[in-house]
């Protein structure tokens, strides 16, 4: 189920960014997706844009997935989005994760981030939402 | 498909370095489409500088931690650095959690290193070939050292350490009470041993009774190389130095002596056997559908034995392969 074009696991890159030192949902999530048949790479905790875009792009993921709880997600994602049409890297689809408040959700849409997926998003929704962007993306 | 670049145009972004194509080449590569087979003949053939690095060790042992650090310090002397870090897939989902990075955090964004992580899937022997034109790929890219890191549990892994030039074999204090090394068919294969977390108290005794057991079996002792044994910290930083001079001086040995020669040669040989059973392992996928069925209520009514009915399959996938490729071929 979790495969991409080239019948390959969906590779998914995790990273949290910011500041707090909280991994527990990441780290659940992660669980969730590869026993979900995909390839999670996980970065750990208090990547800078710099990093997570780097990772993306040698890890050469479907999705990067990014995760905040500290209300930096208006200044990290502007960062991200820069950093991924500089290395001609924007094929790569970002969703957001983690806690923010509703116009916040709205505005990272507007920027681009393909999905926001908040803390209480069922394990199942999660697996289902990534594996119809990556279809919709087609092969590449 | 109109945003799919051909294989063979990456090829030459590869050659000069551009990372988006060197990862987008791995993974078609990782995928074994067909149409990557021309670019990696390409590619193979412009390979032979890199100076090729394995790690193993149990998992835990400290080696993601151990590359980051010795990965820091090579960049010093401006050498290009490529990583392939090998994780376990799970055999339930097929999926993998690949976590090295999150210890060679402080490697993160210099441009002068790659890092890439992969997932073993499960298929015998294609891991081996997956992970070793990703390091052609990083080879031709311009990557000196490359080093693949894999966890020593089983004998795939163990393997891909000895299609390096240089084979290192990581031990620590505090996993078990014997040498980890000794159980997993490790010892023998290491040209460097080290001992890491040696900022723990329990490490001297990991060290003395490693070397105890390598004067025992007298590995490694010819003229032109001595295995030794080094203890590392990646918190103090001891032995870092010594192990960094150890792999530069096996480079030496890898490329100018004969023992390195035969080395080289073993490394070609278990390149094309490994190759060749990925190949010969996926034709047999691809092509064993149409009779399993059949087969397989043969064997259930006990009509058939499970060796004839084994070789029929065989004999008839491959057949059948033959004839569907056939214009390929000519
Ligand atoms: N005390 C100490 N701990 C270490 C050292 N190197 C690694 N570790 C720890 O050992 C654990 C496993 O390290 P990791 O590099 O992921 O091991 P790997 O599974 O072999 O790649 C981590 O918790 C590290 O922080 C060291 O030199 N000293
Ligand atoms: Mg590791």
């Amino acid at each position: 189920m979790a495969r991409n074009v080239m019948s390959q696991p969906i590779r998914v890159l995790l990273a949290k960014v910011g500041l707090d030192g909280h991994d527990r949902g990441v780290k659940i999530v992660a669980r969730t997706l590869r026993d979900n048949g995909m390839d999670v790479i996980y970065t750990g905790l208090h990547r800078s844009p710099e990093e997570v875009v780097t990772a993306a792009i040698q890890e050469d993921v479907d999705i990067l997935g990014v995760s905040v709880l500290s209300g930096v997600q208006l200044t990290i994602f502007p960062k991200i989005f820069h950093l991924l049409k500089e290395n001609a890297a924007d094929d790569i689809i970002v969703v957001a994760g983690g806690v923010m408040p509703d116009e916040d959700a709205i505005a990272l849409r507007k920027m681009g981030v393909r999905e926001v997926l908040l803390q209480d998003t069922p394990p199942r929704a999660i697996v289902e939402t990534l594996c119809r962007v990556v279809a919709e993306r087609g092969p590449r | 498909m109109a945003n799919y670049i051909p294989s063979t145009k990456l090829v030459e972004r590869v050659c000069a370095g551009d990372m988006r194509a060197v990862s987008r080449l791995i993974s078609r590569a990782e995928a074994g489409v067909a149409e990557v087979r021309s670019a990696l003949a390409e590619i193979y053939r412009a390979t032979g500088r890199a100076h090729v690095v394995g790690i193993t060790g149990v998992p835990g042992s400290g080696k993601s931690t151990l590359v980051g650090k010795v990965v820091q310090r090579l960049r010093a002397d401006g050498r290009k650095i490529g990583i392939v870090a090998v994780d376990p897939s799970s055999p339930y989902s097929g999926g993998a959690i690949l976590g090295d990075r999150v210890r060679m955090s402080e490697i993160g964004t210099d441009p002068g290193v790659f890092i890439r992580s992969m997932a073993t899937h499960g298929a015998i022997g294609g891991m081996a070939r997956a992970a070793m034109d990703a390091v052609d790929i990083l080879d031709v890219a311009g990557y000196d050292t490359i080093i693949i890191e894999t966890v020593g549990v089983g004998q795939d892994e163990v393997e891909i350490a000895r299609a390096s030039h240089t084979t290192i074999v990581v031990s620590a204090p505090g996993l078990g009470d014997e040498i980890q090394a000794i159980k997993a068919g490790m010892l023998e294969i290491a040209d460097i041993h080290v001992v890491s977390k040696c900022d723990r108290s329990d490490a001297a005794r990991t060290l003395t009774d490693l070397k105890s057991m390598l004067v025992l079996g007298a590995l490694g002792s010819g003229d032109d190389w001595r295995v030794p044994v080094i203890g590392t910290s990646a918190i103090s930083g001891e032995g870092l130095d010594e192990l960094i001079d150890a792999i530069t001086r096996h480079r030496r040995v890898a490329f100018e002596t004969e023992l390195g020669q035969r080395r080289r040669r073993s490394v070609a040989e278990f390149r094309l056997l490994k190759t060749a059973e990925a190949l010969l392992a996926e034709r047999f996928v691809k092509a064993r559908s149409d009779r399993t069925a059949e087969y397989t209520e043969q064997l259930l009514a006990r009509t058939g034995d499970p060796y004839a009915l084994a070789c029929a399959l065989i004999d008839h996938s491959l057949k059948t392969e033959q004839g569907s490729t056939d214009d390929e071929n000519t």
